[in-house]
């Protein structure tokens, strides 16, 4: 029941953080929505019981991608965007009829392979999200897959370093 | 379960409304006679004029894409540190594969600080 | 908990030993700044790879609990992706000091992208599969940007970073689904996962944005927009490589994917169909487009989509034939498409005369540097697919496989699109050898040097295409072995 009722604050959260993020002429102003939209979406994976990904969601995407976000914004220098005088039907008119498009590829997928099931219960998932098991798969079944890991994250160093520094050009 | 997270997000929103509240009770108890002087901002005597948009060099970039990439490497650690008791536990060697499994992945990450070091990408030149 | 790990190792071991040599690559590199043996060592690394998955090629195996495939069609796919990197690691060295950018790093970067390609090659789960992708995809974006005060090296690099994520998303989206519907990321058990759930609506759905991913990721048409422009401002031979590795651990990992996660019946059914059209499509825009090419590397970017389509038919077949026809093609592709643009590279002298590769600026170069024009000649007839050559034998099993799976107007489609690509393939010959070096513009017909390793790996390179041509025998034969005739090999 709780569960539920959180669900629904931060889903509502979510979604008016995009929006906002979408509406919003300023960019950083639009940075600060998406932030909102992150918290909220680390909120939801707590409420479906992923707590280490909701904890890796704000550490990583709320802290260190949104701070590159606004490096970004800061490095080329943007301006506000000038606000929209009127609203443009043609732009209206697309957007309808893409998203009804959408929805009747989406029927045809549900009517020829079924309907979309229900998803497995809170209590089912939880086991497969505790951090020590998944401490555990990572160090063995997935031993040599964290390894390549480690590779992209170095291949991601040197890259950042040729790409960025002077005496490369 | 989330109800174990009540408590954390009763602190949160203890925090949001304490600082809320406190912006706004200043704003109500204390006294406010704007001046010209007095509403600029302190910049160390010097004037400050013009936009706050100064253009950032691309140094600072560099620093954060670094910052980046060990942040993510911190993300694979945790688990390690949370899971390392079950495999004192199982015995048999256990505990020092996954130390092995760790301090390779380590050490992959070490090279690329030594490289970022000797390479001054840390270097504010 | 450990007792799978030293046999595990030692069946990812030609990976790891790639891994191994560019970490020490960075390490030399950081000491010793830009040392002229950092490509030796490149070089042997990349060879030790080769011989260990020599070794692993008829001796099929899983490691890590079913993450990863050892030997056998991975060994194949990773033996031709080794090739690649080789041959673009030597060409590389002469092209990179000649441009000034001769960095360590880029042979590192090239030892990464290799391990991220086998990885990729050998993948036996969802993880494993996105894992080596983008350890690939990072490793390239920085590649094709290295030549960072030329504008165009940068446009490509930032159009190829931002699609290339882009499609990513899609490819998560997909592993998300398909994870969803079937409760499990190996590609052995999602047959029987999805048996147990039948959430097919959102197999499929996964299926659908996997496929995307993929389709992206070997530029085929209409994911191909990305193609010209990235590989018209990348370095020529790093173009070459990532016009050939990245594609065949791509396609290699897209068969194993086919062959081992999905159903037979989806294969034999929507999948088929959808293939069967984006290869046809893939075909024919790839070769059309290529004919108003003026730019030589553009009009060999078009020719990689074509290429891209052509594979694609053996895929639709959905056959072990079909599969090991493709694996055939993507080693023949390999083969003449690195020799192809070291050939280009070779022909980029200095910084200004022949950066450009206008097709005029090739007038007469065959009579000024003999190796470049015969080889490319070989290299071209190969792309063509002329007999007695390795590409003739790759289009003839793929094509053979697609009428063989009743797909008899894909091949009729395919035959027809190869003949109009003899027509922009052979101009360039036409101009190399029969027009006279006047019509090139001043600038290009100065006189410029040949490195020794450029002309012994084209040279390798033509003569491997000529090998493969006269008794692919053995390679066929290994090739499809792997795969089972329209049966799955779940599992070991």
């Amino acid at each position: 029941m709780l569960e539920t009722f959180l669900f629904f604050v931060f889903a509502v959260l979510s979604v008016v953080g995009a929006l906002g993020m979408l509406i919003s002429r300023s960019p950083v102003a639009a940075a600060l929505w998406m932030v909102q939209v992150m918290l909220a979406i680390a909120c939801l994976y707590l409420t479906l019981n992923a707590a280490f990904i909701g904890v890796v969601q704000v550490l990583v995407y709320a802290g260190a991608i949104m701070v590159l976000f606004l490096f970004v914004i800061m490095l080329l220098n943007l301006e506000d965007m000038p606000s929209v005088g009127g609203i443009d039907w043609r732009k209206v008119v697309a957007g309808v009829l893409g998203v009804a498009v959408l929805a009747q590829l989406l029927a045809l997928v549900v009517v020829r392979f079924g309907a979309i099931p229900d998803a497995p219960s809170a209590e089912e998932a939880v086991a497969a999200t505790d951090v020590p098991y998944l401490g555990v798969a990572l160090l063995t079944e997935h031993a040599f897959t964290l390894q390549i890991v480690g590779v992209l994250l170095l291949a991601a160093t040197i890259g950042a370093v040729v790409l960025a520094k002077k005496r490369f050009v | 379960m989330i109800t174990d997270f009540v408590p954390l997000f009763i602190m949160i929103l203890l925090a949001l409304g304490l600082a809320l509240t406190l912006l706004k009770l200043q704003q109500w108890l204390g006294p406010y006679q704007p001046g010209k002087i007095k509403g600029s901002p302190y910049e160390s005597g010097q004037d400050p004029v013009g936009s706050a948009r100064e253009r950032y060099s691309i140094k600072f970039y560099l620093v954060a894409m670094i910052f980046i990439v060990f942040d993510v490497e911190l993300v694979f650690l945790y688990p390690w540190a949370v899971s390392f008791g079950e495999f004192l536990q199982a015995g048999g060697g256990a505990a020092l594969g996954a130390l092995a499994v760790v301090g390779l992945f380590l050490f992959i990450l070490v090279v690329g600080l030594i490289y970022d070091i000797k390479k001054g990408g840390l270097d504010w030149d | 908990m450990y007792d799978f790990l030293l046999a595990d190792t030692a069946r990812v071991l030609p990976i790891l030993v790639v891994a191994a040599v560019g970490i020490a690559v960075i390490l030399l590199d950081a000491f010793r700044n830009d040392s002229p043996s950092i490509p030796w060592l490149a070089g042997a690394g990349l060879v030790a790879a080769f011989v260990l998955e020599g070794f692993k090629l008829y001796d099929p195996q899983v490691a890590f609990f079913g993450q990863v495939y050892s030997g056998g069609a991975a060994a194949f796919a990773n033996m031709v992706v080794l090739l690649g990197a080789l041959g673009s690691v030597v060409l590389s060295v002469p092209y990179l000091k000649r441009i000034g950018h001769n960095y360590g790093e880029v042979h590192a970067l090239i030892l990464f992208a290799t391990v991220g390609m086998m990885t990729l090659a050998s993948a036996g789960s969802l993880i494993t599969l996105f894992v080596g992708l983008e350890t690939m995809s990072v490793c390239l974006y920085v590649l094709t940007g290295l030549v960072r005060e030329e504008k165009g090296a940068n446009e490509s690099a930032l159009k190829y970073f931002l699609l290339g994520a882009f499609s990513t998303g899609f490819f998560l989206y997909g592993i998300a689904l398909l994870y969803g519907a079937t409760g499990t990321m190996l590609f052995s058990e999602m047959v029987e996962g999805l048996a147990v759930t039948e959430r097919t609506g959102i197999f499929v759905g996964g299926v659908a944005l996997l496929l995307i991913g993929f389709l992206f990721k070997v530029s085929a048409v209409p994911f191909h927009m990305w193609t010209p422009d990235v590989y018209q401002g990348a370095p020529t031979t790093l173009t070459g490589f990532m016009s050939t590795a990245s594609k065949a651990a791509a396609f290699a990992a897209l068969v194993v994917v086919l062959a081992r996660a999905l159903p037979v019946d989806l294969v034999a059914g929507e999948v088929q169909i959808t293939l069967s059209v984006v290869a046809a499509v893939t075909m024919v825009v790839g070769n059309v487009i290529a004919l108003a090419q003026t730019n030589v590397k553009r009009m060999l970017a078009y020719s990689s989509i074509a290429h891209a389509g052509y594979i694609l038919a053996g895929l639709a077949a959905g056959t072990g034939e079909g599969y090991g026809g493709a694996l055939f093609y993507l080693l023949a592709y390999t083969v003449m498409n690195v020799g192809a643009f070291g050939v280009l590279a070779a022909l980029e002298w200095d910084k200004e005369q022949g950066a450009i590769q206008d097709i005029e600026s090739l007038a007469g170069s065959g009579y000024r540097q003999p190796i470049l024009g015969v080889t490319m000649g070989v290299f071209l007839f190969a792309l063509t697919g002329f007999p007695p050559l390795a590409g003739f034998i790759g289009k003839y099993l793929v094509f053979a496989a697609a009428v063989d799976a009743g797909l008899t107007w894909l091949a009729v489609v395919g035959v027809l699109a190869s003949v109009v690509s003899a027509y922009y393939y052979l101009r360039i010959l036409v101009v190399m050898w029969m027009k006279p070096e006047t019509d090139a513009p001043e600038a290009a017909r100065q006189p410029f040097a040949l490195a020794t390793s450029t002309t012994v790996v084209l040279s390798l390179c033509a003569l491997l295409l000529l090998i493969l041509g006269v008794m692919p025998g053995g390679v066929i034969e290994a090739a499809q072995s792997y795969f089972d005739a329209g049966a799955i090999v779940a599992g070991r």
